[in-house]
């Protein structure tokens, strides 16, 4: 696959015009002994293809309970969640697991990479589990490091590369599946300014070439960078509005990410 | 996942941690190997008896005279003189069916002297069918006959072992040496026998014949036997070739079928399935620790991915998070498991042929690997992987893909 390819296949998750993730009066109780905690009670969003938004909130507001069940790592007690149209709210395990693989690329705080692993196994990973050959798994992983500009970094483990490397191989890897969409939880979290800028350059580049990006955070200065700023709190929308005066993410010119046939 | 990405998986895992997963294979590589060698020394140790217990003779019945009421006091076996030549010619008369050959047997020890060499041996007097009821040869020279027994010729045959003692190297076969007070010419030398079940120097040991030993040697005018060697014709005709000898015999000394005879019957292929079993036991004792120590094998292996299992909860999160189904996880530990305990097999059966091998050399016996066992064995192994990898998996197969993915 050629370096073209990742765009348009980013591309091509927008084609479809309509939400990509829309959901219905989500709800979700956890149950701890007697007490019941309500940390969703009742999610609507819809969320278009291309969007790139921003999830704010105290902590305890319910975000990280919305990007769970968004990334299908969890079902929710009550309410609908479409996934390009398809209820995956009562999916079983195993089908989940399947529409995590295929559509949902994923973003942490904390990177989660396999530690003593080279970069291009950890982008590898995937795809492993979706049948691909081991040659092209290769060399998508390779091609996916080098759009994120680790392209001499590949043989490198996590503990070789720095803070924002490392989270450059997990995006690489959130991308390599060719995901619906893309959820970073907290993604600069544990960066630096200068880092979390380079990262959140590489978000907008990536949503420019139409992925779409749902982000959470709780500093408005990333939140800045999204083009749409949904509030949670107590476990509701308490504000959704597009954001004005931008900020785009300037990268030094060493860090500048190859660009690629076909971005817009 | 398919089969081959589970392997490389599982082993890039494995290598991560070289010194744990050797230390987890250790159990099954000693526990593979014990049952290698445990099985290839058992197989050598009966074919080392058999071969022992074949020496004696085939198809052999030893008769002895039995215990007689003195006073009333009990002698011990033997200590009657009531078997004699004469019983001796009569089953060979009278039960050609069943009987092969029969030798009487007489025997003292005697210092035997060639030259200014000395030796104390054992001297058996006995009669030319000897040779064949013992299944034994001669290496030189020839058996004496009927005619050296009826005349009490001073004729002897050596075993080996008296042929290094007296001549060394030097020819014996036509030398005349002293045996007691008796100049005796040798005309054979047996081949050699060596040891016998019990330990027993068999090639220590001068043949002559049974009148030459018992009224030349001895000087004795008895008729009566130290006891009589009778082979059957065939291992099937033993108990028969038993049966009518001692019918024959009891008739002979006037005994009713009722009472207890005044004789022993040994039958030899008895005593040899006393002896196999008695080597079974041993056996089936290493078998059992063999067995055990695969089972604590097998433990330290589920206890390794137990471990290994926590310690990557967060891995196992990744994996989910990423599109990694439960079953995916499981196959992913199961295989470690198989492949630990695979790699562990192999290595135990390299080191259980070589000790086989070293055990046999010691011992001399023969190294018999028994392919059944090494298959059986590593198929164990991997039983045994899979058994103890499968509880682990499982767990980690379970396992709620957020709670793993905050797992610290």
């Amino acid at each position: 696959m050629d370096r073209s390819d990742i765009a348009i296949s980013a591309q091509r998750a927008a084609a479809p015009a309509g939400p990509v993730v829309q959901t219905e009066k989500l709800e979700k109780v956890y149950t701890m002994g007697d007490v019941k905690v309500h940390a969703l009670r009742g999610i609507s969003l819809r969320i278009d293809a291309g969007e790139f938004i921003a999830v704010m909130g105290a902590s305890g507001s319910g975000k990280s309970t919305f990007m769970n069940l968004v990334g299908c790592l969890d079902r929710p007690t009550a309410g609908r969640y479409l996934l390009r149209g398809e209820d995956v709210s009562r999916f079983s395990r195993d089908e989940l697991a399947r529409v995590r693989g295929r559509e949902i690329g994923f973003v942490f705080q904390g990177f989660n990479l396999l530690p003593r692993t080279n970069a291009v196994e950890n982008v590898e990973l995937p795809m492993l589990y979706q049948g691909i050959p081991a040659r092209e798994r290769h060399a998508r992983a390779a091609e996916a490091l080098r759009t994120v500009g680790l392209g001499d970094r590949l043989d490198h483990t996590p503990a070789q590369l720095s803070g924002g490397q490392q989270q450059r191989v997990a995006i690489a890897r959130a991308l390599v599946n060719r995901p619906t969409v893309v959820l970073a939880d907290e993604p600069t979290g544990n960066l630096d300014s200068q880092t979390s800028v380079e990262v959140m350059a590489i978000f907008q580049q990536l949503n420019d070439q139409g992925l779409t990006v749902l982000l959470v955070t709780h500093e408005p200065d990333i939140a800045q960078h999204a083009k749409r700023v949904v509030t949670f709190k107590d476990g509701l929308v308490l504000d959704d509005r597009r954001v004005e005066n931008r900020r785009i993410a300037r990268i030094e010119p060493r860090e500048r990410i190859e660009p690629r046939e076909g971005a817009a | 996942m398919n089969i081959l990405a589970a392997l490389r998986t599982a082993l890039r895992a494995l290598r991560k941690n070289k010194l744990r997963s050797f230390l987890a294979a250790l159990g099954i590589v000693i526990a593979v190997a014990a049952v290698v060698a445990t099985v290839a020394i058992g197989q050598g140790a009966q074919a080392k008896v058999a071969a022992q217990m074949a020496s004696l003779g085939s198809n052999m019945l030893m008769i002895l005279p039995g215990s007689m009421m003195q006073h009333g006091a009990a002698t011990g076996t033997g200590a009657t003189q009531n078997l004699t030549r004469d019983d001796a010619q009569a089953i060979e008369k009278e039960l050609t069916s069943s009987v092969g050959a029969i030798a009487p047997m007489n025997r003292t020890g005697a210092q035997v002297i060639y030259g200014d060499a000395n030796w104390f041996t054992q001297v058996v007097g006995t009669s030319p069918s000897y040779l064949e009821v013992r299944s034994w040869t001669l290496a030189q020279g020839e058996m004496f006959g009927r005619q050296e027994d009826a005349s009490a010729a001073k004729v002897c045959i050596l075993g080996q072992t008296v042929v290094d003692k007296l001549f060394g190297a030097q020819p014996a076969l036509g030398e005349q040496i002293r045996v007691k007070h008796v100049p005796c010419k040798v005309v054979g030398i047996l081949s050699l026998k060596g040891q016998s079940w019990g330990g027993q120097d068999q090639d220590d040991i001068i043949l002559m014949p049974w009148t030459t030993l018992v009224r030349r040697i001895n000087g004795s005018q008895s008729d009566a036997v130290g006891s009589l060697m009778v082979s059957a014709r065939t291992s099937n005709l033993v108990s028969v070739a038993q049966r009518e000898v001692t019918s024959l015999l009891k008739q002979r000394h006037h005994l009713a079928d009722s009472v207890d005879p005044d004789f022993q019957v040994r039958n030899l292929a008895e005593m040899q399935n006393a002896a196999q079993e008695q080597t079974n036991t041993v056996a089936w004792l290493l078998k059992s620790v063999a067995a055990i120590s695969l089972l604590v094998g097998a433990i330290g292996i589920a206890n390794v991915m137990l471990v290994s299992v926590t310690e990557r909860t967060r891995e196992i999160g990744i994996r989910m998070a990423v599109g990694a189904r439960g079953r995916d996880v499981l196959f992913q530990f199961l295989t470690e498991a198989v492949v630990l305990a695979i790699v562990g097999g192999l290595l135990g059966l390299g080191l259980g042929v070589a000790v086989a091998k070293y055990a046999a050399i010691q011992a001399q016996w023969p190294t018999l690997l028994s392919p059944l066992a090494m298959a059986g064995t590593m198929l164990l192994a991997g039983v045994a992987g899979v058994l103890a990898g499968f509880y682990p998996a499982l767990r980690a197969s379970r396992l709620d893909p957020i709670e793993a993915l905050r797992f610290e």
